[in-house]
């Protein structure tokens, strides 16, 4: 026994020692722990948040009952005199936004996310990718004044009856900021769609744009919608662009040329110092809040549903 | 334009005196780069109606370079350039007039690896007959069964032409894939190394497949396997380093073969 030992490698011997003094593989306990701590911070923190927002939003109801908050067609919190809390203003401002922010971004990302992943060569992705990418990081406030002070002043040039705060305006903007949502998410799908499926299909006869329309695409489909869905609820949940150039005017009217105000921007407004801390007009913003969280929560888990299924394409 | 394809195939004699044959595909003095890089070097070589030529060789010799360029699907690689002619029963392949979908629906291409579309079974093979305008349900109906029967696949799949076509096994996908490109009636089948990614089952049912095919198509398989391309093939022709060694009679590349180098190859001596 004691010859064999000696005569071991100095490796196998040191590999002796590391595993006889028991201090191997300590550390391998701890390290799961540690990130499960952290993993259990931030699904806290989101309970805690959701939590608030319910019981604040029930401190709300005790106030102004939840019927009136969702049948009442006005929203005038300020009125000194009567006060009426109804939704649907707030909800109409926010889809007019997402609907002139998706007519803009859906046709142009997609076009994009095609002609990156299908027809650009690498030469003109490796330029175009980086320029999409700074879109998506400029603060959103700078598109705000963007806006207000470039797009709304040209819109109203050529159409002088549209007023200064618009929906048209805040919408195409935010299409423009959610663009690179849409394509990036977009040219995945489609770049996740084997080459030798498209080859498949060219070597039938079909020609480029025969494959992608109705080989690629169709493979891509349901990352494409997801991606869509996403940048939409990006749209419902966008804040600074609506509160600089939206305006303040809860309407329920589907008129897209005067002012309005979606649920993020009343939000603001509220928390900017125009009510005080215990007023109706504070736990309001609780309300419109889980209103608005259910809205973009449902979205998220509907293009998280779709592009699941995408993935078991392959 | 796409229904003169099919009614093209009506016209042609079923049978055929075995020599002399008239010639499918012609290619002279085909030189193709990528890059820098020589890939085929001065190629002759004369491929005949419902015959089977194999072309083997070993990995990196030119033989996927070479079929691939027989439906010009090498235009896909960037930086390719190629010198010589390669007539198609008489036209040049690389011709402005030519166009290269025209190529792809007279001569269609079974790949290394089965690559069905992520659609239902049949969808899959009335792809091609949507896409050249087909429109006629009968005739598409008509046209999928039986191309699907012509690759031995569609007892297995009939009763579930609406599934996913991912469903099928691999050896199923090939099968499918060969049905794909039969559904236009095309002149010539290329296949590039179509039983590589199979199993010896599906291998064997493919090979009995090709032996059938031939009575109605010319077939130009690669092959890294000697003993396919010698069980198969009514041809054969040796690529190696992007040269044609040595193209004959398969008997004859296998048994007497008159180059040294090919007796090394299929002997097994290298590669």
């Amino acid at each position: 026994m004691k010859t064999n030992e000696t005569e071991k490698s100095s490796i196998q011997s040191m590999l002796d020692k590391k595993y006889r003094d028991g201090r191997a593989g300590r550390g391998e306990k701890i390290i799961p722990v540690l990130l499960f701590l952290m993993a259990a911070v931030s699904v806290a923190t989101t309970i805690g948040i959701v939590l608030t927002l319910i019981i604040e939003t029930f401190s709300f109801f005790k106030q102004i009952p939840i019927t009136e908050f969702f049948t009442e067609t006005e929203w005038y919190p300020f009125s000194e005199t009567q006060a009426t809390y109804g939704i649907l203003p707030l909800i109409v401002g926010t889809l007019k936004i997402t609907l002139i922010a998706g007519v803009t971004a859906i046709p142009i990302g997609l076009a994009v996310a095609i002609y990156l992943s299908e027809y650009a060569s690498r030469r003109v992705t490796k330029v175009m990718k980086p320029v999409l990418e700074v879109l998506a990081g400029v603060p959103t406030i700078v598109y705000g004044f963007f806006a207000l002070t470039f797009v709304t002043p040209l819109i109203r040039s050529l159409f002088p009856s549209v007023e200064m705060f618009n929906a048209i305006s805040p919408g195409i903007v935010v299409g423009i900021m959610i663009i690179p949502t849409v394509v990036s998410l977009s040219v995945d799908a489609l770049s996740s769609v084997p080459t030798a499926v498209r080859q498949g299909s060219l070597a039938l006869g079909a020609t480029k744009w025969e494959t992608t329309w109705r080989v690629a695409i169709p493979a891509a489909l349901s990352g494409i919608i997801a991606s869509i869905v996403l940048a939409l609820s990006r749209a419902i949940g966008e804040t600074m662009i609506v509160s600089i150039a939206a305006g303040s005017t809860p309407t329920a009217s589907l008129e897209l040329t005067s002012s309005l105000q979606t649920m993020t921007s009343y939000i603001v407004q509220v928390t900017g110092g125009d009510a005080g801390y215990g007023t109706t007009i504070y736990y309001s913003i609780y309300a419109v809040g889980f209103t608005l969280f259910l809205f973009t929560l449902f979205m998220n888990m509907l293009a998280q549903r779709i592009s699941k299924r995408f993935r078991e394409a392959y | 334009m796409a229904l003169a394809v099919v009614e093209r195939r009506v016209d042609n004699p079923v049978e055929q005196p075995s020599v002399e044959r008239p010639v499918v595909y012609n290619t002279s003095g085909c030189n193709l780069w990528y890059g820098d890089h020589h890939a085929l070097k001065n190629i002759n070589l004369e491929m005949r109606e419902k015959e089977v030529t194999a072309i083997i060789g070993p990995s990196g010799c030119g033989k996927s370079t070479y079929i691939k360029t027989l439906n010009r699907m090498i235009d896909l690689v960037p930086n390719v350039r190629t010198s010589g002619t390669i007539e198609y029963r008489g036209r040049d392949i690389f011709s402005k007039e030519f166009r290269v979908e025209e190529l792809r629906t007279r001569v269609g291409m079974v790949f290394q690896k089965p690559n069905p579309f992520p659609k239902s079974i049949f969808e899959n093979v009335a792809f091609s007959l949507r896409i050249h305008g087909i429109k006629n349900k009968k005739l598409v109906h008509e046209r999928v069964e039986k191309s699907l029967r012509q690759a031995a696949i569609w007892d297995e799949v009939k009763d579930r032409l609406h599934e996913n076509a991912y469903g099928l096994s691999g050896g199923q996908q090939q099968r499918l894939c060969i049905a794909r490109s039969l559904a236009l009636e095309p002149d010539v089948l290329l296949m590039d190394e179509p039983t590589s990614a199979l199993d010896p089952v599906s291998t064997l049912k493919v090979e009995e497949l090709v032996h059938e095919l031939k009575e109605k198509y010319s077939i130009i398989i690669v092959t890294h396997n000697m003993q396919q391309a010698a069980r198969i093939s009514d041809k054969t022709a040796f690529f190696l380093n992007g040269e044609v060694v040595e193209y004959d009679t398969t008997d004859k590349i296998f048994n007497r073969p008159s180059d040294s180098r090919t007796e090394d190859y299929i002997s097994g001596r290298f590669g």
